[in-house]
């Protein structure tokens, strides 16, 4: 007789046997079924992870280029009443005593108009070759300190410090790279390296010899000609060292907004703006940002449902094709529950399997190739966003998509009635 | 001891009814071998799927060991089958993802037994049916015989109260036959309640006791001569 009479069937029993039931069955199952249905999960997890990955990453190439190159961690600049930061060295000083600072560069600059064929006598109503931009102007040797900008200039030279008469150009000011023909907006048609453009800010004009363009995808560079500090104090008519901006970069693992606090406290904030980079990206970037996140979760959300239909076709045929057996199952006593788990434990087994696969793909494979090569977008080198923990939580959701569409077909089996499903009525 | 009260079981199918079990009562004393035989429809594989909670019958009562497993919870029933009875089916009915082993290991994990323990009870049910050398085989890789033999190995592993059988030699060689109703016969020698259906008469005179049944009534009720 039994010698363990009247067991209840606790939820670790239904557990035991449901994970024994399970680990058997996908242990046995046909190997190419298994592996298209891997294969299924695993693209579902890339599309979760890569496709918004990348949509993101395209305005985070963006946002980094600009945090790397242009504003660095903080940016203290002008007010925006005011053409320059007051007691600029001053407060250039004050940034070299932040706590984790790395270096700096002071930059100067002024709105101008740039023309090339200025020499050439003009038809009446001909409008001249020009354009419109900002002069740059940097101290050669500092900047490349902070910035490496040499390493943009696609054609010519960069600036030394004695290059009063030369300039660099941005490729957005230029027809050749940025070829717009609208009405307002003009770039510059007859320019290489060598042309000698005239600039004109404000009531002061000289000209200069185009020495080298530079193809950044970051925007203070792109679209300014680029000169030495001197040159544009004096084109804006400052006769004081007063910058139009001081960009700074900490040390790696220093808290910007600390550093914020700092200069704050130190009373820059009196003479000038002080933003964090994440504060000084504008906000359509943002907006850019989260837009094309939402546009990535939507495609990642019908990924997600394909993979569910999947998953629960899947289960399902197996579950009815299996009927007799869990009617069998039934009949010799093992909780339904039991059962019902080791169908849940078995699509958790695929998802496990192809989220793990999918996981090496994106963190050995598809992270550091598109770190190594970004993609080549107008405005940014795109990269792939994955962070670890969102990389996680999306695994976490297709885990848990998976097991609800493996418990539904499951249920639905084996709610039928016992002695039908042993006898295939 | 399992009994039967005023046991009917009615088929209905649009406006056809049809009376498959009309009113039984008995009962089978706890140690004995019965045999419930009849022609094809009379009833006999009804009554076994009423008597072993695998259906719920249209009237009447099942009692083992005095209780009525009639209006009892799906839950419990299944507790009842899993703790008191075993089953043994035509067509074996084992599951042909599990090996040997793993069949009969199954029931005693429900049971609650830790794997080592499920596993060596599953072995001496598998030596007992003369399996210890295909343990560890799927059910594709055995004869006919030897599948029914890991059915009745799943059957008395956890030591049931009642162990039915619905002819469980239909699909064998008169040879593999005759050792799954001596294995019976043996197990019924240990104490074992064996209630079995059966086409064959002289596997019927093997048993304790056997009921007749025709169109869902209980023709004779004769005890065997041994």
């Amino acid at each position: 007789m039994a010698d363990r009479t009247r067991i209840e069937n606790s939820f670790s029993q239904n557990i035991k046997v449901g994970w024994y039931l399970a680990k058997r069955d996908v242990k046995r199952a046909n190997i190419w079924t298994t592996a298209l249905i891997v294969l299924v999960m695993t693209f579902t997890f890339l599309n979760l992870v890569v496709v918004s990955g990348i949509l993101i990453g395209l305005i985070q190439g963006s946002e980094d280029a600009q945090k790397k190159y242009a504003i660095g961690d903080i940016v203290i600049s002008s007010f925006l009443d005011h053409a320059f930061i007051e007691q600029s060295p001053k407060v250039a000083d004050i940034a070299r005593t932040i706590p984790g600072f790395k270096d700096e560069t002071v930059r100067y600059s002024g709105s101008a108009k740039v023309e090339s064929d200025y020499r050439k006598t003009l038809a009446p109503g001909q409008i001249a070759d020009g354009a419109g931009g900002s002069f740059l102007g940097i101290d050669p040797v500092e900047e490349e300190k902070f910035s490496g900008v040499s390493k943009f200039i696609i054609r010519g030279q960069y600036l030394t410090p004695e290059d009063q008469d030369s300039v660099l150009i941005g490729k957005n000011l230029l027809y050749e790279f940025t070829p717009i023909d609208a009405p307002g907006f003009q770039t510059l048609k007859n320019v290489s390296i060598g042309s000698r453009i005239r600039i004109t800010v404000g009531n002061n004009q000289k000209e200069y010899y185009v020495k080298g363009i530079v193809s950044s995808k970051v925007d203070v560079f792109d679209t300014s000609v680029i000169g030495l500090a001197s040159e544009v104090r004096k084109m804006t008519g400052r006769t004081d060292l007063n910058a139009s901006s001081i960009a700074i970069q900490l040390v790696p693992g220093t808290d910007p907004i600390a550093a914020k606090q700092f200069l704050l406290a130190s009373g820059v904030g009196s003479y000038a703006r002080v933003q964090t980079a994440d504060e000084a990206f504008p906000k359509f970037l943002q907006d850019i940002k989260t837009t094309f996140a939402i546009l990535g979760n939507a495609i990642s959300g019908i990924g997600l449902i394909v993979a569910s239909i999947t998953i629960f076709i899947v289960i399902f045929v197996n579950a009815i094709t299996r009927r007799r057996f869990i009617g069998i199952l039934k009949g010799i006593g093992i909780n339904r529950r039991a059962i019902l788990y080791s169908y849940m434990f078995q699509a958790l087994m695929y998802a496990l399997i192809g989220v793990t696969i999918g996981m090496l793909l994106v963190f050995v494979i598809i992270k550091p190739y598109f770190t190594a090569h970004p993609i080549n977008f107008p405005f940014s080198d795109g990269i792939l966003v994955a962070t670890v923990s969102g990389t996680f939580l999306r695994a976490g959701i297709l885990m848990v998509t998976t097991i609800i569409a493996g418990y539904i077909p499951a249920r639905i089996v084996i709610k039928q009635n016992t002695l039908s499903a042993i006898l295939g009525r | 001891m399992i009994q039967a009260k005023n046991l009917t079981k009615i088929f209905t199918s649009g406006e056809q009814r049809i009376v498959a079990l009309d009113n039984l009562t008995f009962s089978v004393p706890e140690g004995q071998f019965l045999t419930v035989t009849g022609k094809s429809g009379s009833g006999k594989s009804t009554l076994l799927y009423q008597l072993g909670l695998l259906d719920l019958p249209s009237s009447g009562e099942v009692l083992i060991d005095g209780v009525d497993m009639v209006p009892v919870s799906e839950n419990e029933r299944t507790m009842t089958r899993l703790n008191d009875l075993g089953y043994i089916f035509q067509d074996y009915a084992i599951i042909p993802s599990l090996t040997a082993l793993e069949n009969t290991v199954v029931p005693l994990l429900m049971q609650g037994y830790p794997l080592p323990e499920a596993e060596e009870k599953a072995k001496k049910a598998l030596i007992r049916v003369g399996l210890g050398d295909r343990m560890n085989n799927l059910p594709s890789q055995l004869s006919g015989g030897q599948q029914q033999r890991v059915a009745i190995a799943r059957a008395i592993g956890h030591s049931p109260k009642i162990i039915f059988a619905d002819e469980p030699t239909a699909n064998l060689d008169s040879e593999t036959s005759d050792q799954v109703i001596q294995t019976f016969i043996d197990l019924n020698k240990e104490g074992q309640t064996i209630v079995m259906v059966t086409h064959e008469p002289e596997y019927a005179k093997l048993a304790h006791r056997t009921i007749t049944m025709a169109d869902g009534k209980v023709l004779s009720d004769v005890m065997n001569k041994k």
